[in-house]
């Protein structure tokens, strides 16, 4: 004796939160079961094996139709098959586009590509989540990618709109695009010890600061690519480098309002010209996209890691680099100001946000 | 040419690619009504298309208004080859055809091909303008309202009830003839569910005319079916009951009755709770609510004593008496049933009855579909009458003249009556037909309810001076008076134990009572009810022809005596004593028979406390065996006693006899009459009373009496919070609070080929049905508390080694703070988070703590509106409505198997939805196997059935039933094919606001005086 079919269907879609869950993290129907049966969902009711079994089954046969229409949020509010409340069809998506930070560190800065997609198998054993969940979150990043890519306006706000994303979820997916779109270089070792969030957040700024859109909201890609205008503008930087005066009076200028205020003074005194010339080397290569790629395993190498070596804390870092940027202003040759502060306002909150362990 | 036909096309979205190349689509659509079509430009490179069309107008008959379906056919334009079709729509333009249903048909439909499913959207716009031809009566049945609900529509008075309609239509199946071996699945597919249209539409048009013909303006309980004969064709055949309606609007209503009559009364609350002086409801006596104006006869009939309620002095000037099913006032000559006027003498009783039977003997089948009925309307309850008969299909040889098919439901509905007739009855209510089909042989089925009617509602205007009729009617109160036997008690049909009902202790009433309609809500009940289900399968021998059909027949007698006697032994052991909304089903195979009996257990105050169940041994002197019989009896002792518990059934201490004894009370009988007319009389009516013999007592000597008693016991009873029934709604439960879930379930065992027994097989039938249930309770866990009401099994045989079980009912959540008492003296406003999170739809609480006060005025404007909905509803929480849904253009349909939705008013009924689909796949592993297939198929149905309710302009459906649900599958060759029919009613409803309450407030004496008499 043996089920030949099992379906039920329910006027309004019935879902079970924890086994959406499951299938999104890619659990096959029989570990699907085991979990549940775990989690003493049969003792709560009466049930036993088999139905809890068809459940399973049937759920996830929604969830398989309904894959489809997630693919295109605003679809699921427009379509007929599935008569889903609102608040439910929110959770869908938000669930449904949520992925594990672990996953995405992994993928983060990559192309979205045929050939990333073939080594999710190493992502997966790596990272412990299931390939499966790794396809679908791939795909996800791609989707969102391939939609926005096209649009013009701001990022984020395209995709909360196309994709009926949270803010908060809708920021992470700006990142994420922003950082396939620029290639940026996450994977080194010395960049291990950052998680997603640091990158999100220093995507976050990078957005909103040097991006096309941080001067003109209505153009293509706005928010995807860098201002070339301003990286060029960047060069004029290393005029606090080449030039041995102005070195030398904003060297004196930061040494004198950080004198007794913090244990690393000597350090930060002894450091002062390597660490401004890395700054400014690193601003003015960027108008290499190479250079682009390698921006935060550069800041990394040649600022953080040469601070961290020198026991700097976290409030001396902020310490510095608030007066290196200040003093700048004083220097009364020094005329990009406008594009320091662009610059520095940028570099500042990333290296706040990375210098951790 | 009295109908203009108009549609206009008006935009296409989630169009499916149908150019790989560009991956987009050059969509155009053709609309086709009848012979003409219209097409649109193509609207190029584009998967949302606007099209914009102009008004497309046909000049059409009437007649194809009411039989054609508009259809309109989505294509991708290609240049070099032949246009590719994308999908289809059929809309029923009926509803559009009566003025109080819908006015307009405009909204999003989903485009649908039977191969690919559905396949994006199309919004389109759909009027007709009818011609004022006053001849239009006559050629077509445009305006006859039809009605899937079994009970007269909430926002309708009855005026009257004319009685059976029925008419079947044959014709050749399209996936039979030569030409579907040259054509494609697709065009055979569209063939088919066009020819059911068609057939559907003219089905619906004849029975139209029919009541035309005997002066109503409406057909309830409308049930159509279909009859896949393959070889020997398609027979399409309704029943329904006829009826004269009027429209009632809120409050009161000035009188709509389209008949010239000298007796028009207000058409006001034709809803009345019983009166408090015991006698008879009587549906003209109360007065109107608040706003309509006084009856001016109300006062008349008790003056007026001579002229007899029969009598033919009343003019009656409505034209079309031609036909004969139509009720003449006059008896006609030869009747001799004395019932003319002035003849006072003898009982009165009698003289009723005799009149009424007059009445009704002159129909030639005095059936009624109805389940629910106006307070008033049911005298007595007889029992349960039914009838079988095995045939074997031949081809119908001239479609217009199905005789053959005709003369089988004509000798199997003789049959019924004479059952009727024999218990006593002059009707049949609760009226229903079907058949099983497996190859050449056909089972053909009809059960009722024997019953005896109160005649008011079947003569003209005898509504509005019907209090003349009481003084012939005993005083017997409406709580216990369809209990009281009809039969003559010297001269029984079969051997009964009657007792004096236990509530007035006036009328003798038998020990158990078995019907096929809902319980009335004017019954007194004590505790709650539950669904109780016989399960059998019975191996049969492989035949052909005239073998085969002789085997079932054979067969067919002991399967309707086995599934009877587990029925009352299930009924026992829940010590209840009455069944309601029985159906027995039993559906052929090639190799076995399977029996489904499904009812709902209550336990009817005014009957005897049932007995328990003794077990005994044939062989006393065997002490292992004693002690095992001990053993059992214990079990069934405990398990009547949980039961008890479990639905609190604590009748009251009055009897003589001990109650709650195990000892069995001797003598159960059966209102079952059975027969099957193949060997035609001598085999009809089988007692299925067992005789003198003690039904009660078991004995266990034969493996099967343990086999029963084990089959007994394992039903698993119902899960905490909740509760299971069969009809509208659960005798006990009365607060409905507003979750509601309507679900779809389908299973399809396959057996394993050993050699199965009888037993083997009963047992996993019965597990089957267990195991559904169990599942149903734990998908819809979150709903707790809650009811599944209506639960519908049909069981199939598809193939040799499959059983198929469909199950469609609703979940309703309730408030658990339940009182015995029906809830007009309670009122609990109570915001459970827990259901609304359930529901799933933003819902409105009503937390003004002064609605506690109005609850029971809300009860009576409910009910002047909603008469038989035993389930008036305080609480006010929204029925949720396009609007709640966000930014979508959705509109939410909840969809329900009852005629009602728990804290809702139905506004206006827009019209019959009866939809066929058929949906075939050619790669059934990619669309994830037949659960797949066919759970991608239920859930369009759905869709489809929504989007056409909401294009109507309705929110809801109510009496929905998926009548047929046949899946063929060939995993080999990777295809399958199923067919869907589903009927219901689109409704209108709205929730239930305070301030209808308010409204109400002159009425909230008598109603609070009826409302506690209700209560005893």
């Amino acid at each position: 004796m043996a089920v030949e079919l099992d379906v039920f269907v329910g006027n309004t879609t019935i879902m079970d939160e924890e086994v959406y869950q499951l299938w999104l993290d890619g659990y096959t129907v029989n570990d699907a079961v085991k979990v549940r049966m775990q989690g003493g969902v049969l003792e709560e009711c009466e049930a036993n094996a088999d139905v809890l079994l068809s459940d399973t089954m049937d759920q996830y046969r929604t969830f398989q139709m309904c894959e489809r229409l997630l693919h295109s949020p605003p679809k699921l509010a427009n379509q007929l098959l599935f008569q889903i409340p609102p608040h439910r069809q929110t959770i869908l998506i938000e669930r449904y586009y949520a992925f594990d930070d672990l996953f995405v560190r992994e993928v983060l800065g990559k192309k979205l590509s045929k050939g990333t997609k073939k080594d999710l198998d190493d992502i997966s054993a790596k990272t412990g989540v299931t390939l499966k969940s790794c396809r679908r979150q791939f795909d996800n990043f791609k989707r969102v990618f391939k939609v926005v890519e096209e649009l013009k306006g701001p990022l984020v706000e395209n995709i909360r709109q196309h994709f009926l994303l949270s803010d908060k979820l809708a920021r992470d997916y700006a990142a994420i695009v922003f950082f396939a779109n620029n290639r940026f270089e996450t994977g080194k070792r010395k960049l291990q010890y950052l998680n997603f969030q640091d990158f999100a957040f220093c995507a976050g700024q990078l957005i909103s600061n040097w991006t096309v859109g941080a001067v003109d909201n209505m153009v293509e890609d706005m928010d995807v690519d860098l201002d070339k205008e301003f990286l060029q503008e960047l060069k004029e930087l290393k005029i606090l480098i080449t030039d041995k005066d102005l070195l030398d009076q904003h060297k004196s200028l930061v040494c004198t309002a950080l004198r007794g205020k913090t244990k690393a003074f000597n350090e930060m005194e002894a450091n002062f010209k390597n660490l401004s010339r890395s700054l400014v080397n690193i601003a003015a290569k960027l108008t290499n996209t190479k250079d682009v790629r390698d921006f935060f395993i550069d800041l990394v190498e040649k600022f953080i890691e040469p601070c961290r070596s020198d026991r700097w804390t976290a409030a001396d870092m902020k310490l510095y680099l608030t007066h290196y940027t200040n003093s700048a202003h004083i220097l009364d040759t020094f005329k990009h100001q406008v594009v320091w502060d662009r610059y520095m306002g940028v570099i500042k909150s990333c290296i706040f946000k990375m210098y951790h362990d | 040419m009295p109908g203009k036909l108009k549609a206009k096309i008006v935009a296409g979205r989630h169009l499916p690619v149908m150019d790989r190349a560009s991956d987009l689509t050059d969509a155009f659509v053709e609309v086709k009504f009848g012979n003409t079509t219209f097409k649109t430009d193509v609207c190029p490179k584009s998967l949302n298309p606007q099209w914009n069309s102009e008004w497309f107008k046909f000049e059409v008959d009437d007649e194809d208004l009411q039989d054609e379906p508009l259809q309109i056919t989505v294509l991708d334009h290609d240049t070099y080859s032949a246009n590719d079709a994308i999908g289809k729509v059929y809309i029923d333009i009926d509803p559009l055809l009566c003025n109080e249903a819908a006015s307009v048909i405009s909204g999003w439909f989903p485009i649908y091909d039977t191969i690919h499913g559905i396949r994006g959207e199309i919004n389109v716009l759909v009027k007709v303008e009818l011609f004022n031809d006053l001849n239009r009566f006559r050629q077509s049945s445009c305006g006859v309202k039809f009605f899937c609900t079994t009970s007269i529509p909430r926002c309708y008075r009855a005026a009257m009830v004319h009685g059976f309609v029925e008419e079947l239509v044959v014709n050749e199946d399209p996936e039979y003839q030569w030409i579907d071996r040259i054509r494609t699945p697709r065009a055979s597919n569209e063939a088919r569910q066009r020819l059911i249209s068609l057939m559907s539409g003219e089905l619906q048009r004849k029975i139209g005319l029919k009541v035309l013909e005997m002066g109503g303006n409406a057909v309830v309980g409308y049930l159509q079916c279909f009859d896949l004969e393959g070889e020997s064709g398609l027979v399409v055949r309704a029943i329904g009951t006829a009826c004269t309606l009027d429209k009632l609007s809120s409050g009161s209503a000035p009188n709509t009755n389209t008949h010239v009559h000298c007796n028009t009364a207000p058409a006001s609350n034709a809803c009345n709770s019983p009166s408090k002086d015991g006698k008879e409801p009587v549906f003209g006596e109360d007065p109107p609510s608040s706003s309509g104006p006084p009856t001016p006869f109300r006062a008349l009939p008790t003056s007026s004593s001579s002229p007899p309620p029969f009598s033919p002095s009343k003019p009656c000037s409505r034209q079309s008496s031609s036909s004969d099913t139509d009720l003449s006032l006059t008896p006609k000559m030869g009747m001799g049933s004395g019932g003319s006027a002035g003849k006072e003498a003898g009982p009165l009783k009698t003289l009723l009855r005799q009149q009424t039977q007059t009445a009704l003997e002159q129909r030639e089948f005095p059936f009624f579909t109805l389940t629910s009925f106006p307070p008033g309307f049911l005298v007595h309850v007889g029992g349960v009458v039914s009838a079988r008969s095995v045939k074997l299909l031949d081809r119908i040889h001239n479609p217009d003249e199905p005789e053959t098919r005709d003369a089988w439901w004509e000798e199997i509905r003789q049959e019924i009556k004479s059952h009727a007739k024999a218990l006593g009855c002059h009707a049949v209510v609760g009226y229903s037909e079907s058949t099983s089909i497996c190859e050449e042989v056909c089972i053909l089925s009809a059960s009722g309810t024997a019953a005896i009617l109160n005649p008011r509602y079947m003569r003209e205007g005898c509504l509005d001076i019907g209090s003349t009729d009481h003084r012939f009617e005993e005083p017997s109160p409406p709580s216990c008076g369809f209990c009281h036997i009809p039969y003559d008690e010297l001269n029984m049909p079969f051997p009964a134990q009657l007792t004096y009902c236990y509530l007035c202790r006036r009328q003798k009433v038998p020990d158990v009572l078995f019907t096929t309609i809902d319980l009335p809500p004017e019954a007194a009940v004590t505790g709650k009810g539950c669904l109780i289900q016989a399960r059998l399968c019975r191996l049969k021998k492989k035949a052909q022809g005239e073998v085969n059909a002789t085997c079932i027949s054979n067969l067919l007698p002991f399967m309707e005596y086995e599934l009877h006697t587990q029925l009352m032994n299930k009924l026992k052991l829940r010590s209840m004593n009455a069944l309601f909304g029985l159906q027995i089903q039993i559906s052929v195979g090639e190799n076995m028979l399977l029996g489904l009996a499904s009812a709902t257990g209550v336990y009817l105050t005014a009957l005897p406390t049932p007995g328990g169940i003794q077990i005994a041994g044939k062989t006393p002197g065997d002490l292992s065996n004693e002690h095992h019989i001990l053993t059992i009896q214990k079990r069934i002792n405990d398990t009547i006693a949980k039961n008890k518990e479990l639905y609190q059934i604590n009748p009251p201490e009055l009897t003589e006899e001990g109650v709650g004894s195990p000892i069995p009370e001797p003598r159960q009988r059966s209102r079952l009459f059975r027969s099957h007319s193949e060997s035609s009389d001598d085999m009809s009516e089988l007692d299925l009373s067992h005789g003198k013999k003690d039904a009660f007592v078991l004995e266990i000597d034969d493996t099967d009496a343990v086999e029963d008693i084990h089959s007994l016991l394992t039903d698993a009873p119902t899960p905490t919070g909740f509760y299971s029934c069969n009809t509208e709604t659960m005798p006990g439960i009365y607060n409905w609070t507003s979750g509601v879930q309507m679900f779809t379930s389908v299973r399809v065992f396959r057996l394993s080929n050993a050699n199965l027994t009888n037993q083997g097989l009963n047992k996993i039938f019965t597990d089957l049905c267990e195991n559904l249930l169990k599942s149903f309770y734990f998908k819809l866990r979150s709903m707790i508390p809650c009811c599944l009401c209506h639960l519908n099994f049909t069981v199939a045989v598809p193939e040799e080694e499959l059983i198929q079980v469909t199950v469609t009912a609703v979940a309703m959540t309730f408030d658990t703070d339940q009182t015995q008492e029906k809830p007009a003296e309670k009122a609990i406003i109570k915001g459970s988070s827990e259901t609304e999170e359930q529901l799933q739809f933003p819902l409105e609480l009503c937390s003004d703590p002064s609605s506690t006060n109005t609850q029971p005025l809300s009860r009576i404007s409910v009910s002047s509106l909603e008469r038989s909905s035993p389930l008036p509803e305080g609480r006010s929480r929204s029925l949720r409505s396009s609007r709640s849904f966000g930014g979508s253009s959705v509109t939410v349909v909840k969809m329900s198997p009852l005629s009602f939705l728990p804290g809702t008013r139905i506004i206006k009924y827009l019209g019959i939805i009866n939809m066929f689909f058929i949906r075939e796949t050619t790669s059934l592993r990619e669309e994830g196997g037949v659960s797949g297939f066919l759970h991608s198929f239920i859930a369009e149905v759905f869709a489809m059935v929504r989007a056409h309710v909401a294009a109507l302009g309705g929110n809801a459906v109510v009496s929905y039933s998926m009548k047929e649900c046949v899946l063929m599958e060939n995993p080999n060759k990777n295809q399958a094919q199923c067919l869907i029919n589903v009927s219901g009613d689109a409704v209108i409803c709205v929730r239930e606001t305070d301030q209808e309450a308010a409204v109400s407030t002159t009425n909230l004496g008598q109603t609070c005086s009826s409302a506690s008499e209700s209560a005893t």
